[in-house]
């Protein structure tokens, strides 16, 4: 089957279902690292990781590996990994700060900003030779920019600006950085990183889903409700056990939660935790330190309105999901058609108590560590999902909860019927053709 | 010093450390969750850190870090019927070697035992290998030993790793 034409595209996308080679199929997944991860703005990390001139950590862009530099004029920049003389790429480590990035092949050398510096032997390209070398400079992301300290890169020379693409999306972000007392997040305490035999999709669909925590996590709820009850103060299991017994709510909490969605793929779900379902909340000292450090530095009634934001899981799509109440951020690189890693990684809140990034910790061990007893369990369903879905019969996968009751709200977003309408994946594969299927604008230069 | 150590440990004490974790390893390889759990004190942690040479578990993540509440939570999801990630149970060898004695706290009556552990999991279609430097802190209890603490380092804990439903 032929898909490069739009006309092709479409026919796999329809109101209430999206056929299964959507999630199999490798000439699709090609075809999405070229249209979708290759021209959406994608959130590659957080300022904090590259403060300084010559810090650098290392990511992916689709099928892109890139360097996240800032260069001698603090000028941030995403230099793809590949030196421009025989390909190798120039930095094996995943974080660090260097003054110069060194070809281990033939010591072609780099600077900050991607410039090449220096070229051994460089005699054997004749008396022009700085000329060039002037134009092999490591390629580079074409449009790159912060948003409250979040690093955003797209491949493409044009197409949406960053804040036309986030949309209303962008609170979610307000929502993470505003808790800060300071203003300002910091990446820390390590980054997990799960691998799973599965399409990049699953996971993306499975942050804003509300029906599967019964099942999926049943085992870990049960677990959850068997352990001693949290009490004051806090203990390390607590956080653990209280997530554990939250994934078993009625289904009419579930049913009463809000899921909104966005341009672009973009959805979040709202109404959902409050500061006493997930953490003791204002019977902690540590939380209660906390809410007066906010009020210190903004006063009773803005304190209220940064705390009243009751966002959960918010996707960034196609690969970005991130939460604010525990500060984590996960974003999904796609491998194959069928295999994806996630990377996990926790915010410090600047000016918080240190007790509060504790709790990030001991939140991200129960949910996103790689033995943790909520996601083995996704983990292992999004595989058995993925084999299932090679199956020709049926050729549809059923996405129709709560189709036909969309809210449209006054901010451009539209509202599911009801916290399980599966709005957000209809809304997922909306974005997802737009990109596949829009003008294709213009690539970097190769 | 770690060599008065290594000559005061007897080969009788070498012996019945090995013994211990040799049997510690069979328990779970034989699915008696309830005896390996009965192994460890009221007050034990039991640690696989995410990052080389980590310090300590609450400012850095880790691949899994339980108190004693948290490791009965474990065991008691294994025996869910709908533990989808033990569904089907993993069978598992636990090969442990290099015992030694690094060190001893007469006071508290407690030996920390390094050891390395080879683990080969199996689940229908995949077998996979694990590789790890393992520390005991061993607390004298009646006739034998308990477990206050256990840190397993896997030697690939900063990987692209599957998940791991399986107690090392």
């Amino acid at each position: 089957m032929e898909f490069s034409n739009a006309e092709d595209l479409t026919r796999l996308v329809q109101p209430d279902r999206v056929h299964h080679s959507l999630y199999t199929d490798p000439a699709i997944f090609e075809l999405e690292m070229d249209r979708l991860f290759g021209r959406a703005w994608l959130l590659l990390g957080h300022e904090s990781q590259v403060r300084k001139t010559g810090d650098f950590f290392t990511t992916r862009m689709g099928r892109e590996p890139v360097i996240v530099t800032r260069d001698a004029d603090a000028t941030l920049q995403v230099l793809i990994n590949r030196c421009t003389h025989r390909g190798a790429m120039v930095c094996h480590e995943a974080r660090g700060s260097a003054k110069q990035f060194v070809c281990a092949y033939h010591g072609w050398t780099f600077e900050p900003s991607g410039a090449l510096r220096y070229v051994p032997v460089s005699q054997g390209y004749g008396a022009d030779a700085a000329q060039k070398m002037a134009g092999l400079g490591l390629a580079k992301a074409p449009r790159v920019e912060s948003y409250r300290g979040f690093i955003f890169a797209s491949l493409a020379v044009t197409g949406p600006g960053l804040r036309e693409f986030l949309g209303p999306l962008h609170r979610s972000f307000d929502d993470l950085v505003d808790r800060a007392p300071e203003g300002d997040l910091e990446v820390a305490g390590g980054v997990f990183k799960h691998a799973y035999n599965g399409n990049w999709k699953l996971v993306i669909e499975n942050h804003l889903d509300g029906v599967h925590p019964a099942f999926v996590h049943s085992s870990s709820v049960f677990a959850g409700r068997e352990a001693p009850d949290p009490g004051v103060p806090e203990k390390y299991a607590d956080i653990a056990v209280r997530q554990m017994r939250q994934n078993g709510a009625p289904e009419q909490v579930w049913e009463n939660i809000g899921v909104w969605t966005a341009d672009w793929g973009h959805g979040f779900l709202g109404d959902y935790h409050s500061d006493s379902r997930l953490v003791v909340g204002l019977d902690n000292p540590v939380f209660a330190d906390y809410r007066a450090r906010l009020v210190a530095r903004h006063g009773e009634v803005r304190t209220k309105e940064i705390l009243g934001v009751t966002r959960w899981n918010t996707i960034l799509y196609p690969g970005t999901s991130f939460m604010s109440q525990f500060r984590q951020l996960r974003i999904v690189h796609p491998l194959a058609v069928d295999r994806t890693v996630v990377y996990t990684y926790c915010f410090k809140l600047k000016g918080a108590p240190e007790q509060m990034f504790r709790d990030t910790v001991a939140f991200a061990n129960v949910v996103n560590g790689t033995a943790s007893w909520v996601l083995t369990d996704d983990l292992e369903v999004y595989e058995r999902v993925q084999r299932g879905l090679t199956a020709k019969m049926p050729e549809w996968v059923y996405v129709a909860r709560g189709a036909g009751g969309d809210i449209a709200e006054p901010d451009g977003s539209r509202r599911g019927a009801t916290g399980t309408s599966e709005i957000f994946i209809r809304n997922q594969f909306a974005g997802w053709l737009r990109h596949m299927t829009g003008d294709i604008p213009a690539k970097a230069e190769a | 010093m770690p060599n008065t150590i290594l000559r005061q440990a007897a080969p009788a004490v070498i012996a019945g450390l090995t013994q211990f974790l040799n049997h510690e390893a069979r328990l779970l390889d034989t699915s008696r969750f309830d005896d390996w759990l009965a192994l460890f004190t009221e007050d034990a942690t039991y640690w696989l850190p995410l990052e080389q040479n980590q310090r300590d578990p609450f400012e850095t993540c880790s691949i899994l870090y339980d108190d004693r509440t948290l490791l009965e939570a474990r065991v008691r999801q294994y025996r869910h019927p709908r533990a989808h990630a033990r569904t089907p149970f993993a069978r598992t060898v636990h090969q442990v070697g290099n015992v030694m004695l690094l060190s001893e706290d007469a006071a508290r009556g407690e030996l920390t035992v390094g050891s390395t552990l080879v683990l080969v999991e199996y689940r229908p279609e995949r077998q996979r290998v694990f590789g790890a430097l393992c520390e005991h802190r061993l607390r004298a209890a009646a006739d034998s030993w308990q477990i206050a603490a256990k840190r397993v380092d896997l030697v690939n804990a900063e990987a692209e790793l599957d998940g791991l439903a399986i107690l090392f």
